[in-house]
């Protein structure tokens, strides 16, 4: 198969998932419930707080992601495996690899497109005075990668259940203790050996980093490295589905 | 062409297939029969390349599909037990994505698609979205599905589960015509299935295959007889002897009993041989009289349930 057959297979693919986000009432209460949940936690301590900068929406993001991303991911798999699809996706002329991929980045792109809806938050407050754009711009890739990190464990979750609660249950559980192994709260209490590891393999750490505006390639490498684990995982049991 | 060589699946320890081989020249419909739990699906999900098999081979148009699975599974159109389809999309767009996943050339997919609605009866329904479809429709939907990239070979599991008997002959009717210059297996626990669609058929239980042939032929080749049953009227005991002492004839017992004097007698000749005249002129020369005679070979119910037991 050449490099532009195996693009343009995952790109037939990838539209079908991100299409069937918006078959379906998921896509609509998903953008409904982040954006009402996002805006209505920031704007109700931002006149309190009076400042013109968008930190108390990137310390929020995280945690509505936690709860999100799994009700994303849950069904990819699971669906999949419940309505018999898989067999018809899984005999088709194409690698394992093409289909995790595409509904990874269908998962990713939808989560972009949300992301991208709440644009109006920064717009309102540049009429309201001066932005520094610089955490902003940190606050939404970081809030990308931190999502595609999410998706990713989640989708791989997703692939070892037929049952999509079970699925959204244990992506919940997992995403939230990676999440926060790196918290500072946590990291008080750790052991002082394993503190500076578990901040490094935190997610939560590395998005304050980027969300600060400062953009260090260790921590888009960190990030790159963990959607690929996962990816990878995923890939693997979708392979070994034959050899129970 | 689909060569099977000596497949075992097993489970853990649970032993799946046990060493079937096969084959299945271009051309063929090959019924494929057995209980449920036999092991059809599972020698289905090894050709697909959905499992792999614990053991063995399987080799389509040459290749080895463990080998080259990519080239092999282009060649194949499968139609799993479970109809898959994505509720979410309509029939067209469905059909649109197959015929995109399968790599049909962009000229050509209006085309195929207009194509493969019409030999499989789906032009009520292209607007409407999958899940409002009825189960015939489904089934339907999913044979498109299977022979939208034009495959040399076709898997069908039990694609007549769960239709009325005019979809069951309409989806017969289907699998023949496209059986005619493409290479079929399909599977059913349906017996008169068999008979009514297949050049050839594999009765498989418990992971093994138990007999072969063409459907007409099955029964004998299972060791099937044949028994005839003729109620006389005439003293019993004499009756008894006399037909006991004719030739060709392995066995003789009383089945039923009308009267002091009528009795009905289960008759199991020797294989291949007519008893029908013989059996009157003795009758008639002994100066009894034959009430009711009735010849009666052995289904393929018969011979099925026999071999499945």
């Amino acid at each position: 198969m050449n490099k532009k057959q195996y693009l343009k297979t995952i790109y037939i693919l990838f539209k079908k998932e991100l299409m069937s986000y918006f078959n379906s009432p998921i896509a609509y209460i998903f953008i409904g419930v982040f954006l009402i949940v996002g805006n209505w936690l920031f704007f109700n301590s931002f006149f309190l707080i009076g400042q013109v900068n968008m930190r108390g929406y990137f310390d929020l993001l995280p945690w509505i992601f936690l709860f999100l991303s799994p009700a994303i991911t849950m069904r990819l798999w699971a669906e999949e495996k419940r309505s018999g699809t898989i067999e018809f996706l899984l005999t088709l002329p194409i690698t394992d690899w093409q289909v995790v991929l595409s509904k990874f980045f269908g998962a990713l792109v939808f989560m972009f497109i949300s992301l991208l809806l709440s644009i109006s938050l920064p717009i309102t407050l540049m009429f309201l005075g001066n932005v520094d754009l610089g955490p902003i711009i940190g606050g939404y890739l970081g809030a990308l990668f931190l999502g595609g990190s999410y998706l990713a464990l989640g989708l791989f979750i997703s692939s070892l259940t037929k049952n999509q609660i079970i699925a959204f249950l244990l992506s919940l559980a997992f995403s939230f203790i990676v999440f926060i192994i790196g918290a500072d709260f946590v990291l008080m209490k750790a052991p002082a050996f394993l503190a500076p590891i578990m901040r490094f393999f935190g997610l939560g750490s590395h998005f304050y980093n980027i969300a600060k505006g400062v953009i260090d390639s260790k921590d888009i490498i960190y990030y790159c490295s963990f959607i690929f684990l996962f990816l990878w995982l995923n890939a693997r049991t979708i392979e070994s589905r034959g050899w129970k | 062409m689909i060569e099977i060589k000596n497949l075992t699946k097993k489970i853990g320890s649970t032993v799946i297939l046990n060493d079937i081989s096969f084959s299945v020249p271009k051309g063929e419909i090959l019924g494929f029969l057995g209980p449920n739990g036999a092991g059809k699906s599972t020698t289905m999900k090894i050709i697909t390349s959905f499992w792999t098999p614990t053991s063995g081979k399987v080799i389509i148009d040459g290749i080895n599909v463990m080998d080259d699975s990519l080239k092999t599974r282009t060649k194949i159109g499968y139609l799993p037990e479970t109809v898959p389809l994505y509720n979410d999309m309509r029939v067209y767009e469905y059909l649109k994505f197959i015929a995109e996943i399968r790599n049909t050339k962009k000229e050509n997919i209006k085309k195929r698609i207009k194509e493969v609605i019409e030999s499989c009866g789906l032009q009520k329904v292209i607007k409407k979205p999958i899940e409002e479809l009825s189960k015939g429709y489904r089934q339907r939907v999913g044979l498109a599905q299977a022979i939208m990239h034009e495959p040399d070979i076709l898997i069908l599991d039990e694609p007549t589960t769960g239709l009325d008997p005019n979809q069951i002959v309409e989806i017969r009717e289907l699998i023949k015509k496209i059986g005619k210059e493409k290479t079929v297996i399909f599977s059913t626990h349906i017996l008169s299935e068999v008979s009514a669609t297949c050049d050839r058929a594999i009765i498989i239980n418990n992971g093994k295959i138990i007999v072969e042939g063409k459907p007409s032929e099955l029964a004998s080749k299972a060791g099937a007889k044949e028994t005839i049953y003729v109620k006389i009227k005439g003293k019993k005991d004499s009756v008894l002897q006399k037909l006991k002492e004719m030739e060709n004839i392995n066995e003789v017992s009383v089945k039923d009993k009308e009267t002091d004097e009528i009795y009905g007698y289960e008759i199991k000749p020797k294989s291949g041989v007519d008893l029908r005249e013989s059996l009157s002129t003795t009758v008639m020369n002994s100066g009894w009289s034959i009430l009711e005679f009735n010849k009666k070979s052995i289904s393929l119910e018969d011979v099925f349930r026999e071999l499945t037991k």
